[in-house]
């Protein structure tokens, strides 16, 4: 829970003129409120990865079949492209705490760039779908399969969105914040996708 | 009391303390109908008596959001409101279209659309009462200073204004009908509401509390921002059964059971508040409504929310008692406790008094609480028998109706104690104490806490 995790000592509590203590949140990069939205969404896409392993206790068969049909090599380069989009907008980072601002864009624009392939990518695999007849409504695996790859597709548009704000005003605490979504994005796939197209 | 304008504020606490009353009122005769079904049947049938508890309901609150924003808004922007004439305009203009809404509502005249009954006359009504009370607190937040809490208050009245457009809608196709009515019906209590409720709440404890403004708003924000990501996208859970495709009992019950997590935080933040502030206001009665508002509101909205949010619960649940006891402890707790602590905390300075029948009031409090969580105890049961007898054994709707014929009866009493401690709360809150009630710090004197 973020409310219990906000509640600062009691010396800060005791001072007048205090800050705005964010307790535990305080010490990590980026302002606070960046991380409470982080924790809320890991904590939708948990709920929806743990309806997965729910779907796969229920159904076995089912998921086994639906799996099978899913393009693990399509998902593994996308893991790849988006692991070093992360790597890259962890060194725009330090370009940015070096106070190195073109290098610092030059890295975030290489992120945004593989930001793109991972979204080309996501493309071909649902035109692939399609063609096959395969949609929203086939089986819940499916039902499941899109809404949490939907979902995280859409956040990493919002991340390129992100991620050129960080480059037009390139503070450390703007890189920091924005870069924080971005590694979000990135571990939230690294979860996806070992459950919905790897685990057997 | 720092600013003359906040007095118009008295108007709207009247006129929503008066529909309160008879909200209750009617209430508690809808109670009666459940156990003596002929009782008026052929005078005003159920579904009108109905008509009026709920709807009564919704107008009050919204008029103590207005009167509490009145009250407010002067001393979170330093400045006067825009035109207090204008205030007490739009105040007569829309207790009048309730009245008329209400006799209307007696002759059989709505428009049979659950909750937006109101003739398209008086919805036209709602919007210009609305655009007056818009245009009057916008100007005065854009003469003056700008606060957290004045700014997400006013973008949270601002949506609830513009989410009612589409009561206005009324598609043809019945799943449409539903699909766009839940964003008035949704979007207003899980959504927009919050953000006012959670406005208001910060306001409260920035006053009775004294800890720092700053402190305080990044509480605010923390909420509304929960609130929003939660309640949008947890519209799905009203989604099930619809008509509308199947994903959405994923996305309803995945981003739903995620909205207690505001609610859960209004809890700790009251509370830190209080601990944290330490210091000692003297309306001790709009301290306790603003602690039991966040913690009714978390059980009453949080905890029986999710009981039956998750789709193959609602599968059997849908439509039961169950939902009329989450219902009712979810507006009791998260809007109506909020109201009773706006009014309780403002009203002594607009009577320009002492803060008196603190014990009253807090008899009410208890009183009403009390009446209020047992009426969920006995309808969550109900519920529960119903359920199983009716989704599970198979039993048809009136034979199950009598055999939880029992707890309608608990709930009828515990509708009239309701209405007792109602009578307690108005009456403390209008009428002057007696000498006993008195205590020596005035609250009229400007104290503000930053």
């Amino acid at each position: 829970m973020t409310g219990g995790q906000a509640i600062p000592p009691i010396e800060a509590a005791a001072t007048e003129e205090e800050e705005a203590d964010w307790g535990a949140l305080s010490s990590l990069p980026g302002n606070p409120l960046m991380w409470i939205l982080i924790l809320s969404e890991l904590m939708v896409f948990g709920a929806f990865l743990l309806g997965v392993c729910g779907v796969r206790v229920m159904d076995p068969a089912l998921f086994a079949a639906s799996q099978a049909q899913l393009d693990r090599a399509h998902g593994g380069l996308n893991t790849m492209v988006l692991v070093t989009s992360g790597f890259l907008a962890a060194l725009a980072t330090r370009a940015a705490a070096e106070n190195r601002g073109p290098r610092c864009r030059l890295f975030l624009g290489l992120a945004s760039a593989l930001g793109l392939v991972f979204l080309g990518v996501k493309a071909v695999e649902y035109a692939a779908k399609a063609a096959e007849g395969i949609g929203l409504e086939t089986n819940t695996f499916f039902t499941l399969y899109y809404l949490i790859t939907g979902f995280h597709a859409l956040h990493v548009v919002l991340g390129l969105v992100i991620l050129a704000v960080c480059a037009r005003r390139s503070s450390l605490e703007t890189v920091e914040t924005g870069t924080a979504f971005w590694h979000m994005v990135d571990l939230i796939w690294v979860l996806v996708y070992p459950i919905l197209y790897l685990i057997r | 009391m720092t600013y003359s304008s906040q007095r118009v504020a008295l108007y709207y606490f009247g006129g929503a303390l008066v529909l309160f009353f008879v909200q209750v009122l009617v209430g508690v005769l809808a109670g009666a109908v459940y156990v003596m079904p002929n009782l008026l049947s052929e005078t005003v049938p159920f579904n009108v008596i109905r008509m009026i508890h709920t709807n009564a309901l919704i107008v009050w609150l919204l008029m103590g959001f207005m009167g509490a924003t009145y009250y407010l808004l002067p001393e979170e922007t330093e400045t006067e409101l825009h035109s207090p004439r204008l205030a007490i305009l739009q105040f007569w203009l829309f207790f009048v279209a309730a009245l008329v809404a209400v006799v209307g509502y007696l002759f059989g005249i709505h428009e049979g659309r659950e909750f937006l009954e109101q003739p398209i006359y008086i919805k036209v009504g709602i919007v210009v009462v609305s655009l007056m009370f818009l245009y009057n607190c916008t100007l005065t937040l854009l003469k003056g200073r700008k606060t957290a809490v004045a700014n997400v208050l006013m973008l949270g009245l601002w949506f609830v204004a513009i989410f009612f457009l589409f009561s206005f809608y009324n598609p043809g196709n019945l799943s449409l009908d539903k699909m766009y009515w839940w964003w008035v019906v949704h979007l207003w209590v899980e959504g927009v509401w919050e953000l006012i409720m959670a406005s208001i709440l910060a306001y409260l404890m920035i006053k009775l509390t004294g800890v720092d403004r700053e402190v305080v708003e990044k509480w605010l924000y923390v909420i509304v921002g929960l609130s929003l990501f939660t309640g949008i996208l947890g519209t799905g859970h009203h989604y099930y059964w619809i008509g509308t495709p199947g994903y959405w009992k994923w996305i309803g019950s995945v981003f739903s059971t995620m909205e207690v997590v505001p609610f859960f935080a209004m809890v700790i933040f009251t509370f830190y508040m209080v601990w944290k502030g330490g210091r000692k206001h003297p309306n001790k009665a709009a301290l306790l409504w603003s602690l039991g508002c966040a913690v009714i509101a978390f059980f009453g909205g949080g905890v029986w929310g999710f009981m039956h949010t998750l789709a193959p619960v609602n599968y059997y649940t849908h439509g039961t008692q169950v939902t009329a006891a989450h219902g009712h402890l979810a507006f009791y707790g998260a809007y109506v406790m909020l109201n009773v602590a706006m009014m309780t905390y403002a009203m002594p300075g607009l009577l320009k008094r002492e803060v008196y029948n603190q014990t009253l009031n807090m008899w009410g409090f208890w009183l009403t609480t009390g009446g209020m969580c047992f009426m969920t105890f006995t309808l969550t049961f109900a519920g529960v028998v119903q359920t199983h007898l009716q989704r599970v054994m198979g039993m048809n709707y009136m034979e199950v109706q009598d055999q939880i014929a029992l707890f309608f009866w608990y709930r009828l009493g515990s509708g009239v104690a309701v209405l007792l401690g109602v009578t307690l709360i108005i009456y403390s809150l209008a009428i002057p104490g007696r000498e006993g009630g008195r205590v020596s710090t005035p609250q009229g004197a400007p104290n503000p806490a930053e």
